[in-house]
């Protein structure tokens, strides 16, 4: 594999993921449980969708074959989708919807702030400016997450279940192949293991602080970064592409 | 699930250094951070600030409107009180 194809799966991946979490959570967009929440969550989505054309702009300009960040976006078959398998998970309940991006939310915070040091002075840059706003998201879920496990005892019933359901995500998050090794011989990214206990002791600290049990996984769902997805995928897919797919090139 | 409403916050943002924060509207959040958070949502996403305060509004004295003869009438006879009995230089900007 040549440096420049790393670079664009790597830039593929990270675009995926925010650009599918944006997606599943615009889909709050008039659905909030008060209207501040409401706005919160649809904010939080077009940051991520912000996120994810810089880094679809980026890539189109790495692979240099003439395509359209929105071509990438809009154009590309389900198995072409890089992103974590965490990020297309259904929204659920409010609680769930929570969990996702705080699980999300932690390791965004750490691998921005890695990227920071990159060769690369687009990634960094990139990193740099998503960084202002994944903190702001990692505040409101965790603040979120707090508020709910040590609310109520239904509320914290139901997000600990989001909780057991949601953990055998994680893992995926750290998935490093030959494309991570090829970019890392040139620091243009670091390397995830490094900032992995971390993540673990971040996410560990705002759990027990919520009185939630931090669940022991056994098996750990994994796929996404292959492009192997779950059955929610396509579905998702058939929402967000429908547009492009019916009338091509359409703007507004 | 309880129906309980959460209360009422009053939002002040001030949208740049120098300037007071101004009155912006009201929102209904859980607790201090929470109304923070939601104004910076509601009230501060087209970039209309550098400061938030909120306030629970039941924490705020009003004056009481049967009052108001009492409390504003008296000062409306004594023009004497505005500075409009000065000329003000030209080389003065605004005033």
């Amino acid at each position: 594999m040549t440096k420049p194809k790393a670079l664009f799966e790597y830039l593929i991946r990270h675009a995926d993921d925010t650009l599918i979490l944006g997606q599943r959570l615009s889909e709050w967009c008039g659905h909030g449980p008060i209207l501040e929440e409401d706005i919160a969550l649809t904010n939080i989505a077009l940051d991520l969708i912000g996120q994810a054309t810089e880094l679809y702009e980026y890539a189109a300009q790495v692979e240099n074959k003439g395509r359209t960040a929105d071509d990438l976006a809009f154009l590309r078959l389900e198995r072409e989708y890089k992103n974590v398998l965490l990020v297309e998970q259904k929204n659920g309940d409010f609680g769930k919807t929570i969990v996702r991006q705080f699980l999300f939310d932690n390791f965004q915070l750490l691998n921005y702030t890695q990227l920071l040091n990159s060769s690369d002075a687009q990634v960094a840059a990139i990193a740099e400016k998503s960084l202002k706003e994944v903190k702001y998201h990692l505040k409101h879920s965790s603040e979120w997450v707090i508020r709910l496990g040590d609310g109520t005892e239904e509320s914290h019933q139901r997000i600990q279940e989001s909780v057991d359901d949601l953990m055998r995500f994680v893992e995926e998050l750290f998935f490093q192949n030959e494309v991570n090794e090829l970019l890392q011989e040139d620091k243009l990214i670091g390397d995830c293991e490094e900032f992995k206990q971390q993540f673990h002791q971040n996410v560990n600290n705002v759990l027990t602080e919520a009185t939630l049990t931090i669940p022991d996984i056994k098996y750990h769902q994994k796929g996404g970064r292959k492009g192997i997805h779950s059955e929610h995928m396509g579905f998702l897919l058939a929402e967000m592409q429908y547009m492009q797919r019916t009338y091509p090139g359409m703007q507004w | 699930m309880s129906n309980k409403e959460w209360p009422l916050w009053e939002v002040f943002i001030r949208s740049k250094q120098g300037l007071s924060h101004k009155h912006a509207g009201s929102l209904r959040a859980a607790d201090a951070e929470m109304a923070i958070n939601n104004a910076r949502d509601v009230y501060t996403r087209r970039s209309e600030g550098i400061s938030i305060w909120v306030i629970e509004s039941n924490k705020i004295v009003a004056s009481d409107p049967d009052d108001a003869d009492a409390l504003f009438e008296p000062s409306n006879s004594k023009v004497y009180r505005h500075p409009t009995f000065y000329a003000v230089p030209d080389g003065v900007g605004h005033m």
